[in-house]
């Protein structure tokens, strides 16, 4: 795992140093007044001015006592305390679909495999294909559209409401939730059709075994046959899945978190993106790999723990 | 063998539609100068913001340009990236992952490292901090998905190398003296190009899907170039009063990416091919 968090890291940082345009360059650009002799003052400043190894030896060893750096941008503030304060709005959002996904992708897709080529599988495929092909940020206009002002149930951005500090705690909690509706639903939607693909196939390639049909031959109810021989080991892939959907979660969050105006960090990596604020943008990538690699130890360990054969094997 | 695949394949109707609507899809946008109805470009101060109507189909946008127009052209943007994208990934795939499988042993690993770091990537992270940085045109939009995009057919091609290259013809090949390069390319790589094919048309609609959030998050194809995800911008700036700039582009990505996925599985389905 530390090897690849290291090569991780030298990718971002070559790939992200080596592309043109310097946020030197980038500060002075607009401003008439600047002189060779200021670029060079701003390099010097950011510590942009040594050789490249050298830049990401000294940026490696301060990551090593997890010191991100200093923020490029005129706040000047440490990227740790940047990203700490948005990495909750965003990891909530990611949980919250997460859950959904969960929740309506794995009954959708057990019921479709039991009752193959059932109306409901057919509706529920033609559901899942539409879904799957469904770009997400689209969805999302619509059903602001829709939502936010023909029927002007829920709001159309930010977290909270004007009035949200005069609220009663239960109406935050309240005014929350109404705020992150959309944002959880759309980014759960891509994910939601995929995966109850997934559990469907599984399942229609597990009711195939051979232990199903001792199962069956041994008179036990279908019910039992399965939703409890059958269920458990199709659902043992869907944690690996899981863990591997983290960084498109990750990713998506830039584009839903830009069209709710939700301040989370995808929002932050897009603002420092545009600022070429490297310091943030490498906190970002590493934060977001780091997330990645938990993500995978997460659904390998839940995974030894729901399955005894890779325990022993 | 193209035979019984043909047949199988004609016998999937879902797939064959999708087929035909892709193909006209390419004739629309090849000859989209001359079916378009009116100049994608030309701003009409006269009729801004029209809704649907016969002179104007499917409306105009906010400075009068009309939007099925700029749809049909478009769709060039979208069937471009969707091809050059998934050809760049294919391509290195396909090396990467021959190599790796042919080689084994240290080759094997390294590339199969890199491959598990570029999977550890938020991939969307790494494309917008490249194209941001880059000068924003469709071509280095096209590159960067296809340098970001490549590790699913290296694992692939790995897999097919690592269990063709144990085969009698490889043996018979190496025995008359065929050199490396001429066992991979032209003994073993023809034997692996089934799943390559299903897995670069299922790769497809995700390089369409990344153009169109680019675009639409303004960095991807620029203004006044008409790209389905940066006339999805002008819906959403319009969101509350022209609900057309919204519905259509969208519509017209979901179409194509709906036709690319089941034309996809069509394929694998009459190749008889699983993959993941």
């Amino acid at each position: 795992m530390i090897p690849l968090l290291l090569g991780i890291t030298i990718i971002s940082f070559a790939v992200i140093h080596l592309a043109p345009g310097s946020p030197a360059e980038m500060a002075t650009l607009l401003n008439p007044k600047t002189s060779p002799d200021l670029q060079l003052k701003l390099r010097k400043l950011y510590g942009l001015d040594k050789p490249l190894y050298i830049q990401y030896w000294l940026w490696l060893k301060r990551l090593s006592h997890l010191d991100f750096g200093i923020s490029f941008s005129p706040d000047r503030r440490p990227v740790l305390e940047k990203i700490a304060e948005r990495i909750p709005i965003t990891l909530t959002i990611n949980v919250l679909s997460m859950f959904l996904i969960l929740i309506v992708a794995i009954p959708l897709g057990v019921v479709s495999a039991v009752h193959h080529k059932s109306i409901f599988d057919r509706i529920s495929t033609i559901f899942v294909f539409i879904g799957y092909a469904t770009p997400g940020f689209w969805l999302a206009l619509l059903l602001m559209m829709l939502f936010g002002i023909k029927l002007g149930w829920l709001p159309l951005s930010g977290l909270k409401s004007l009035d949200h500090a005069s609220l009663s705690p239960l109406q935050k909690i309240l005014d929350y939730s109404k705020h992150l509706i959309l944002p959880v639903f759309v980014s759960a939607f891509g994910g939601l059709a995929g995966l109850s693909r997934y559990v469907r196939a599984n399942m229609l390639e597990v009711i195939k075994q051979d232990y199903i049909l001792t199962a069956r031959a041994k008179g036990l109810p279908e019910r039992v046959v399965i939703y409890q021989h059958a269920l458990k080991n199709a659902l043992l892939p869907v944690i690996t899945i899981l863990g591997l959907s983290v960084p498109g979660l990750i990713g998506g969050s830039v584009i839903f978190e830009s069209i709710f105006a939700i301040p989370g960090m995808g929002q932050l990596f897009y603002a420092s993106v545009m600022a070429r604020d490297y310091p943030v943008i490498m906190g970002c990538l590493v934060i977001g790999a780091v997330l990645t690699l938990l993500g995978n130890l997460i659904a390998d360990i839940g995974y030894a723990l729901a399955d005894p054969r890779i325990r022993v094997g | 063998m193209w035979r019984l695949f043909l047949s199988r394949f004609l016998e999937n109707r879902l797939a064959l539609l999708s087929a035909i609507f892709l193909f006209s899809l390419f004739i629309i946008s090849i000859f989209a100068p001359w079916l378009s109805p009116y100049d994608p470009f030309k701003i009409d101060v006269n009729a801004i913001l029209m809704p649907p109507s016969p002179s104007h189909p499917l409306g105009t946008d906010m400075l009068g340009r009309d939007v099925l127009s700029r749809l049909i052209f478009g769709a060039r943007i979208s069937l471009k990236v969707g091809f050059v994208a998934v050809g760049i990934a294919t391509i290195i795939g396909t090396i990467l992952g021959a190599i790796a499988g042919y080689y084994g042993g240290a080759v094997d690993a390294i590339i199969m490292r890199f491959v598990d770091i570029m999977l550890c990537f938020p991939s969307f992270f790494l494309i917008l901090a490249v194209i941001a940085f880059l000068e924003p045109s469709i071509w280095n939009i096209m590159v960067v998905i296809g340098l970001t995009s490549w590790m699913g057919v290296t694992r692939l091609v790995r897999a097919e190398f690592l269990s063709l290259k144990e085969r009698d013809f490889v043996l018979a090949a190496r025995a008359l003296g065929a050199s490396d390069m001429r066992i991979i390319f032209k003994h073993i790589m023809p034997n692996a190009m089934a799943p390559v094919l299903v897995s670069a048309t299922l790769g497809i609609p995700g390089a369409i899907l990344t153009e169109a959030a680019l675009s639409f998050l303004g960095i991807g194809v620029q203004l006044p170039t008409p790209s389905w995800g940066n006339m999805l911008t002008a819906g959403k700036d319009n969101l509350e009063i022209a609900w057309w700039l919204s519905l259509f582009p969208g519509l017209a990505i979901l179409l194509t990416v709906l036709a690319y996925n089941l034309l996809g599985e069509g394929i694998q389905d009459a190749l008889n091919i699983r993959i993941e």
